[in-house]
């Protein structure tokens, strides 16, 4: 993955402030923590010099399309439904100590990050996940867990 | 609100805790089980039931000409039975004593040993709840559930929480993994993994029993002395450790003198178990029967109310010395399993084949029969690899026969 300095390199440099940032190296941050996309920059879009840079930053943020609202994506041609993750989530356990915490089916799935559906891990409520929201950690627990690194976060 | 949980008949860990949305004849949606449990529940058959020279007939004349070759057989063999119910596998066995069968399945060539040493007490061994609820050390060998038993791990052996392992894997659980190559199992088990050459097993039995009565362990392979020191240390301080033994460890041992001087050793020290990862869902189950009929677990034969037992009654050596004249082989499919220089014979045997896939075996039969799936199109029990019974019903109607009425419909024709 890119950081925020290659991203730069790429931008105008103007710091003409029309994303609603205060400098390019701002937007930038921005692009990386997924605050604002690439077409929030009006003279990227719109000045044909920088359409080669457009084209590459907004291929650079291709990927996380698939993703949920939180950049967590499933391969599913990867998965294939062991539920380790499921188990091993410290908010699934949490909310359901008795269903998945113990290894066992969901006793109620509405509070639950990981789910196992046909199969494959499905992910939803992502919101609920510890590696975003204000009090964010880096957790790795579903990440680790898997033999097939069918998880990623973008 | 209650949920209606069915039980997945795919592997032998017989998964209970699976949500099915359902219609009469078909299945829509599962819910927890992982995927070989899926497409196991979902496969649907849209074929004929009774084959004779692969061209569907009915079932009356499927039946006769069953009942022809095995009145014409001197001496028949019954094979498979692996993913059959408990039920099935004891109608099959009265008719094995009926027409003076040879008896097997898999297990002559895969567990039946360790089988054999569970149920006559040799060996210490636990249920898959007590791994749960209790198991500290957890040791792999040979064996790879992440691959062969997809739910092992999340379902019983390392991620759940029990009763006695609140804090469970992150803190009072420790998984390791013994095997050849770096297996996804082995990748869980991260730092703890012994990566040993191919027949390397005995000498590292040999090194952690040294190491664990405070010796130098030695290997031929020089594999690091502190490092098997630092696992006999890890085992003899296992409150409540499992040995998951795969066909890795099994293939690799001559017999299984090694495996208990090691249980033998461990259990000295501190407080082991063992249990074997076996594959279809009711190998085990089978091998109990049997032994619960016979004394033996696989390789007999019925000879006028006497039990014959020894290995030149299994599967590999009746047809390398070419003793059985016909093969009724259920749920199975040797032209796959065995080497193919064994499997010919079969070329030249009538075989009759029951079973829910079509498969080499099933080519190749004189007559088949498209049995219902145990577990999703009839109920029954099994025996899961722990050697806990587990019962289950039907989730969805069929139009196949199950295993059973046809065992029971061959018994009154003969």
């Amino acid at each position: 993955m890119t950081n925020a300095m290659e991203i730069y390199q790429m931008l105008p440099k103007t710091n003409c402030k029309k994303c609603g940032k205060t400098s390019c190296m701002a937007f930038a941050v921005a692009l990386m923590t997924r605050e604002l996309t690439p077409d929030a920059c009006l003279p990227l879009i719109e000045e044909p010099k920088y359409k080669d840079s457009y084209e590459k930053i907004s291929g650079l943020f291709q990927p996380s399309e698939g993703a949920t609202d939180t950049g967590l994506i499933v391969h599913e041609d990867l998965c294939f439904g062991c539920g380790n993750c499921v188990v091993a989530c410290p908010v699934n356990v949490a909310n359901d100590p008795y269903g998945v915490g113990s290894g066992n089916a969901p006793k109620n799935t509405s509070k639950l990050i990981l789910v196992i559906e046909e199969g494959i891990v499905k992910a939803q409520k992502v919101d609920e996940c510890r590696r975003f929201g204000k009090n964010k950690i880096l957790c790795n627990g579903c990440i680790v867990t898997c033999p097939v690194e069918a998880i990623e976060f973008v | 609100m209650e949920k209606n949980y069915h039980v997945c008949t795919g592997c032998s860990l017989l998964c209970d805790d699976i949500e099915v949305e359902s219609g009469k004849d078909t299945i829509n949606k599962v819910y927890t089980a992982c995927r070989v449990g899926v497409a196991h529940m979902k496969e649907s058959k849209k074929k004929a039931t009774f084959l004779v020279d692969n061209k569907p007939v009915d079932g009356e004349k499927a039946l006769n000409e069953i009942v022809k070759i095995l009145k014409n057989a001197k001496s028949p063999m019954i094979f498979g039975l692996g993913t059959s119910t408990n039920e099935a596998q004891k109608q099959a066995i009265e008719l094995g004593k009926k027409i003076n069968a040879t008896i097997d399945d898999n297990s002559s060539f895969c567990f039946g040993s360790v089988v054999e040493a569970l149920v006559t007490n040799k060996i210490k061994t636990c249920t898959l709840e007590d791994v749960r609820n209790k198991g500290d050390v957890i040791i792999f060998w040979g064996s790879n559930p992440a691959d062969s038993h997809p739910r092992h791990l999340s379902k019983h052996s390392y991620f759940p929480r029990g009763s006695e392992k609140q804090r469970g894997w992150e803190e009072e659980r420790t998984a390791i993994a013994i095997d050849i190559r770096k297996s996804h199992t082995a990748k869980i088990c991260g730092n703890y993994f012994i990566q040993i050459p191919q027949g390397g097993d005995v000498e590292l039995i040999d090194a952690l029993i040294s190491g664990l009565s405070g010796k130098l362990p030695k290997t031929s392979y020089n594999y690091p002395p502190k490092k098997i020191l630092e696992m006999a240390n890890i085992l003899k301080g296992a409150r409540f450790g499992i040995i998951f033994v795969g066909l890795g460890l099994i293939y690799s041992l001559e017999n299984l003198e090694p495996l208990f001087r090691l249980m033998k050793v461990l259990n000295e020290k501190s407080n082991f178990h063992l249990v074997p990862m076996v594959g279809n869902c009711n190998v085990r189950g089978f091998n109990e029967n049997l032994f619960a009929e016979t004394g033996y677990v696989n390789s007999v034969k019925f000879e006028n109310g006497i039990v014959k037992h020894g290995p030149e009654y299994s599967i590999v050596e009746s047809l390398k010395a070419k003793t059985v004249d016909a093969a009724l082989i259920i749920g199975s499919d040797p032209f796959s399993s065995l080497p193919r220089s064994i499997a010919k014979y079969l070329l030249e045997i009538p075989i009759i084949s029951m079973g829910a896939c079509e498969t080499l075996t099933t080519r190749k039969a004189k007559v088949h029969i498209n049995t219902a799936i145990s577990g999703v199109e009839f109920g029954g029990s099994a025996i899961r690899m722990d050697g806990t019974l587990v019962g289950f019903k039907p989730i969805v109607e069929t139009k196949n026969p199950s295993e059973e009425s046809i065992f029971k419909k061959i018994m009154e024709a003969l």
